[in-house]
């Protein structure tokens, strides 16, 4: 079994792609004269990432932080109170359906509002962060931990196993996968919270405000080389997550390529 | 705890789900004495699995008592006096063969050491050495059956409680199942109550066989088979074992009417 993705060769063709759309975005730009404020070069912003990186990084530095506390707090929030819900089912069925409509409220509608009850430092992002990491991982956690197949409740009840043993012994160890994918989605979700929370006011030191000052003041290549470390601390943020994913779940048939 | 108890003694068990709902089983009396292989049989809504879900204390008799060895069945679960095997292996994904089969032996607190000798013995016992450190996915279904048998035997209870545990395996598998699971049954004398639907395996394995009939579910008829152990493939090919299965076939169409073939 060969999937897409896994040999190094299978990697060619996407970096081929990666060339090509690099090649043709900087030659468009001068053959339909694109104007700077709506797209700059890829090598002025190859420019400005490199030129400008001891002002670039160290603000990335600064949103990720908020990205991964945030990450942190509302993913904890999150497992913790899944356990509670799977562990006490009435209090589950009580409280879910307001969990399922809080997870559709647009959370960054608060991020002015967070400013007044965190502060307009870290607190308020690693809040809005925490808040969209929140509810993704709580109802997936909560889907996991209670999808547990009848039979294997039955078998760890023949055992004389309570209610704690079958917790650690099943419920746990059959949410990991939920747990995970959640996870990942909370890490973009995290990065995403904190930068819209800079754009509501901070100091200089973070990515949402260099994007939001450098575009008012016409520095496009600067804010796309924000944009990018961005992208890059994203990616990163996830791959670790995925990381941690497979080191955790080697016995998953998905981690694997099938061997007999 | 009397010294001559029945392995398993069921005295007018019923049992109704819900209120006023449907009636799986109604006076439901049983004996199995020790060392016994008991087979129940009988179309489906007959209650086979529900009965042997009260005699492992899976669910509780509306009506009625089920004793294990003498104890209530409340106390021999509690006291791990059976082993449970199921229809699908029921193995847990996240750990090896190894950790699937000592996994009661480890809520028992048996040391790794004790667990590691017992895992390897077990291992033999169902034709799986060697197959340790594979994960679940890896193993035919066949095998994995045999890993669910082997975890059930590994804290050696003196009974088994088994729920059509070769329903789904094709015919040859089963045939070659159920030869292995008499070998077993024969090197560690445990007492078997066995659920089935197909007729050839119960009067293959069972020295008795409980003919049940549905709605509601009650015994119809105890059949003795007496064909002798160690039964071979040959077995499947005596003329009693013909006898029996016929005499099995016509009790269920009794009880079932032309409806449905079985």
């Amino acid at each position: 079994m060969r999937r897409v993705g896994h040999e190094l060769g299978d990697w060619v063709p996407a970096a081929v792609v990666a060339v090509l759309v690099l090649v043709g975005w900087q030659v468009a730009i001068d053959v339909f004269d694109i104007q700077k404020f709506l797209l700059p070069k890829p090598t002025e912003i190859a420019s400005a990432f490199w030129g400008q990186r001891s002002e670039l990084w160290p603000a990335g530095w600064y949103t990720f932080t908020e990205a991964f506390w945030g990450f942190v707090c509302g993913c904890g929030f999150g497992i913790a109170s899944a356990l509670v819900l799977a562990r006490f089912r009435a209090v589950g069925s009580a409280l879910m359906p307001y969990f399922i409509a809080a997870s559709a409220v647009p959370i960054i509608a608060f991020a002015p509002i967070a400013n007044a009850w965190f502060g307009i430092e870290k607190g308020s992002k690693i809040f809005i962060a925490g808040m969209l990491c929140f509810f993704p991982v709580l109802v997936n956690t909560l889907r996991g931990l209670t999808s547990v197949r009848p039979s294997q409740i039955e078998l760890m009840r023949s055992y004389a196993a309570g209610n704690v043993a079958i917790f650690r012994r099943v419920r746990i160890p059959t949410a990991l996968p939920y747990l995970f994918s959640s996870l990942k989605v909370a890490s973009v979700l995290a990065m995403i919270g904190a930068i819209v929370g800079e754009y509501f006011g901070g100091s200089q030191q973070q990515l949402g405000i260099l994007i939001k000052n450098s575009a008012a003041l016409f520095q496009f290549e600067t804010a796309w080389a924000a944009i990018t470390v961005a992208c890059l601390l994203g990616i990163a943020f996830y791959l670790l997550i995925s990381l941690v994913e497979h080191v955790t779940m080697r016995w998953h048939p998905s981690a694997r390529r099938a061997q007999t | 705890m009397t010294a001559h108890a029945a392995a398993v003694s069921i005295r007018q068990v019923s049992k109704t789900f819900g209120q006023g709902g449907t009636t799986a089983l109604t006076g439901i009396d049983l004996e199995v004495q020790p060392g016994e292989f008991i087979s129940l049989i009988g179309p489906s809504g007959c209650g086979k699995s529900t009965l042997l879900r009260v005699i492992g204390d899976l669910t509780e008799p509306t009506s009625g008592e089920a004793l294990v060895g003498g104890k209530s069945a409340h106390q021999a679960r509690l006291d791990r006096d059976y082993g449970m095997v199921f229809q699908e292996a029921t193995l847990m994904d996240w750990r090896t063969i190894r950790k699937n089969v000592s996994l009661p032996l480890e809520m028992m607190g048996w040391d790794r050491v004790r667990r590691q000798e017992r895992v390897r013995e077990l291992l033999q016992l169902v034709e799986l050495s060697g197959f340790e450190d594979h994960h679940p996915w890896q193993l035919s279904g066949g095998m994995q059956q045999r890993v669910a048998i082997a975890r059930a035997l590994s804290f050696s209870p003196s009974l088994m409680l088994m729920d059509e545990p070769f329903g789904a395996l094709d015919e040859m598998t089963r045939d070659r199942m159920n030869i292995e699971l008499l070998r077993i049954w024969e090197a560690t004398r445990a007492t078997v109550v066995f659920v089935t639907h197909s007729i050839a395996e119960a009067v293959f394995l069972s020295s008795r066989i409980v003919v049940m009939s549905a709605r509601p579910g009650r015994v119809q008829r105890i059949v003795d088979v007496d064909l002798t152990y160690p039964r071979t493939n040959e077995t499947r090919e005596d003329p009693r074992f013909f006898e029996l299965a016929t005499e099995v076939r016509e009790l269920l169409r009794e009880s079932h009417g032309a409806r449905e073939t079985v």
